[in-house]
């Protein structure tokens, strides 16, 4: 009896490690961001958006390496660094070596430090830093080093696109700044009074203000300034509710001129906008969606929208991050030494489904692509966000954006 | 000065609209002795019932018929929740109707989803009703402030004017005398209740469009419920309208207006140290009062705590 059961142990473990070993010739990639909690709708949206590129861009054909398929793994960080960090060490352990992750700088630079260090003392199992969305200048600047790449375009590169269209537009004289207070919000109004003064330095900055992140009730007496300083164009980093929030009251009180954003679409924003933000709302972003760049991107779009009726494609560079690093790793033939990935993924240059040519800037790993101003409409939508009907349509394109932009970054190569 | 009355306007509706909240919570609270922490989870089902009537029947109907909605679900957690806990005393009635607050919460995250809802305006209120020196006053503002004051004056008739009102107060202040005489109290504690929650549940329905339907939205005004009825003083319904508008003005003009403590200190005399950047005070140098509106409310009753613990117009002790 006891043999009996010492034998069906024995197997079912026997049986347990070769589905272990089997799952381990996939390649994972630990996608760390926030799963609960308040922004748990942006990181499953993420989650979502990685596993669909995965599977279609590289399981369905064929894999990398003549047969090996990415998983994606998802570990919830809760959006707090220090839980980041013990995520990351899981995910370190359980052999996993690429690291993807974009929600809040705060968590991408102490997960860029933690690396930097993870891999200067563990030669033998180091990791690749996927970073998709964290747009703090500094991770390609002073934080920098070799095992982080970022497939976002900046704070700074977006703003130069901003203030491309602004100096641009000879009717805007006066210019209102307004963000979230904290590191973010304070980088974007640096570039913006930076970048303005420096292009059309007739521009009068009427305000340049921030507003506690999270806490703001009614936008109201925030409007009544910008309104009362006859600005002819608000600039904003605000993200969530805070974007909802600001764009609704100025738009509702009467301001009519362009309100230049980062993050002001998808997840609920451009269903609650609605017809009110179209002819102000301004976005700048990569990765062209209205209209579909050619027949490749609408099928994905298409069979995106298929398996989540609910989803959007918010955040179109994930195809970009799962592409090159496919091809990085059949180039580097190995996924096991990320030295050598990383080299390939270094001046790598790639197309993108979304249009446009992508490359990844050696000296920063910084990812140089079209950077696009989109507006807010109803017109031209391919596809709409939150089901509303309203959608992104690309108003006009800065093309490899930021190509020569300086960088004091300073790297350690292996 | 065309600002001025722009301000005035603004702070008029927050103020309103802060008072619809605190209206049921101090009705509730002279009534039982209970601080309602879900009081403001009521405002958000208030929004969401109506988002979710306006989807099928458009915005009026869903003005009309999600705050007895509400009601109906406070006087049930009156009936079945709160009423069981009462015999245990105040601290687990505090507990019950703090996870409550939580309940909801995540019930409204499991039902509508983590984002915001495209709950707007009727488009018939979605005009300029008059503009003040450039700047616009939405119709729909007007159309908030005539809600509520239409409901404080429906509210104040009812409790002093007819016979219903006086049993009421008659069982705040006296409940065994009117038990005694032959009236329900349990009935009529169930009844404020209800109608202390279905009050917030308007304050939602007209508050989501401009405010915001999501989630949080419990959360951003909880605590500045409490600070106002504790400024008003507990029980009182001129007070709780009293600090309303106090705390709109309030945190409108300080946002509107961007003061600086640096005038302030240098207007009473104090010299600004050179470098601030190296100076110990610097941040008390730098502040500006859009900055800090947010907490002044907290600073007033802080001060009204000290200077007059039973509030402005309160009775009892808090």
């Amino acid at each position: 009896m006891r043999n009996t059961v010492r034998l069906g142990f024995s197997a079912a473990l026997a049986l347990a490690v070769t589905a272990a070993a089997s799952l381990a010739e996939d390649i994972k990639i630990a996608f760390i961001d926030p799963l609960s909690g308040p922004f748990a709708g942006t990181g499953e949206n993420g989650l979502h958006q990685y596993e669909f590129a995965a599977e279609t861009l590289v399981n369905k054909k064929g894999g990398v390496l003549g047969g090996k398929n990415f998983e994606i793994v998802g570990f919830d960080n809760k959006i707090s660094p220090k839980e980041s960090l013990i995520q990351l060490q899981v995910a370190i352990d359980q052999g996993i070596r690429y690291i993807a992750q974009g929600n809040s700088s705060g968590v991408a630079n102490a997960l860029t430090e933690a690396i930097d260090k993870h891999n200067r003392r563990n030669p033998d199992d180091r990791v690749l830093f996927l970073n998709y969305s964290a747009v703090d200048p500094a991770l390609t600047n002073d934080k920098c080093n070799f095992w982080h790449f970022r497939f976002d375009a900046n704070a700074d590169i977006k703003m130069d696109a901003i203030t491309d269209i602004i100096a641009a537009n000879q009717d805007i004289k006066k210019v209102y700044v307004i963000g979230q207070d904290y590191s973010f919000g304070k980088a974007v109004a640096a570039a913006a009074v930076r970048f303005i003064t420096e292009k059309r330095p007739d521009i009068e900055i009427v305000g340049n203000e921030l507003h506690p992140i999270g806490k703001v009730k009614d936008f109201t007496p925030y409007t009544r300034k910008i309104m009362a300083a006859e600005s002819d164009a608000i600039i904003t980093g605000n993200w969530g509710a805070d974007m909802l929030g600001l764009g609704k009251s100025v738009l509702e009180n009467g301001f009519d001129g362009p309100i230049y954003t980062y993050y002001a679409a998808a997840d609920g924003i451009t269903a609650a906008f609605g017809e009110a933000g179209v002819g102000s709302l301004k976005l700048v972003a990569e990765g062209q969606i209205n209209p579909p760049a050619n027949d490749a991107a609408k099928a994905y779009y298409e069979a995106f929208k298929a398996k989540y009726p609910d989803g959007n494609i918010s955040q179109a560079r994930i195809t970009n991050v799962i592409e090159m690093l496919a091809k990085a790793i059949d180039e580097a033939g190995t996924a096991d030494d990320v030295v050598k990935v990383a080299y390939a993924l270094e001046g790598m240059e790639h197309e993108s489904i979304w249009g446009g040519k992508l490359v990844m800037r050696e000296k920063d790993h910084q990812l140089i692509q079209d950077v696009h101003i989109h507006a807010h409409s109803k017109d031209g939508v391919t596809f709409d966000y939150d089901n509303s009907g309203y959608g992104l349509v690309v108003d006009s394109t800065v093309e490899l954006a930021a190509m020569d932009s300086p960088t004091t970054c300073n790297m350690r190569r292996p | 000065m065309d600002l001025i009355l722009v301000n005035l306007i603004d702070g008029l509706v927050t103020g309103l609209l802060l008072f619809m909240l605190s209206a049921g919570l101090t009705l509730i609270f002279s009534m039982m002795g209970v601080l309602n922490f879900a009081h403001a989870s009521f405002y958000m089902l208030g929004a969401y019932f109506a988002f979710q009537i306006s989807l099928y029947m458009g915005f009026w109907m869903g003005l009309l018929i999600a705050p007895p909605l509400v009601g109906v679900m406070g006087a049930l957690v009156e009936r079945y929740g709160l009423r069981r806990v009462h015999q245990y005393g105040h601290v687990p009635e505090l507990i019950f109707t703090f996870g409550l607050a939580l309940l909801i919460e995540e019930l409204v995250q499991f039902i509508w989803g983590k984002s915001q809802m495209p709950y707007s305006a009727p488009e018939i209120l979605q005009f300029t009703a008059f503009s003040i020196a450039g700047n616009a006053i939405p119709a729909y503002k007007i159309f908030m402030i005539f809600i509520s004051v239409g409901i404080f004056i429906g509210l104040l008739w009812v409790l002093t004017k007819t016979r219903v009102g006086m049993i009421i107060q008659a069982a705040l202040s006296y409940p065994r005398t009117v038990e005694a005489l032959g009236h329900n109290v349990p009935f009529i504690f169930m009844g404020v209740f209800g109608v202390g929650t279905a009050l917030a549940g308007v304050a939602g329905v007209i508050a989501g469009p401009v405010l915001g339907t999501f989630p949080g939205m419990a959360f951003v005004l909880g605590s500045i419920v409490f600070v106002t009825i504790v400024i008003g003083g507990l029980g009182s319904l001129w007070g709780a309208l009293v600090a309303s508008l106090l705390i709109g003005w309030v945190t409108t003009f300080s946002k509107a207006y961007n003061m600086r403590m640096e005038d302030l200190l240098t207007g009473v005399g104090f010299t600004k140290p050179e470098p601030i950047w190296d100076s110990a005070w610097r941040d008390l140098w730098t502040i500006t009062s859009p900055q800090v509106a947010d907490i002044l409310p907290y600073m007033l009753m802080v001060l009204i705590l000290i200077l007059r613990p039973n509030g402005l117009f309160g009775k009892r002790d808090v």
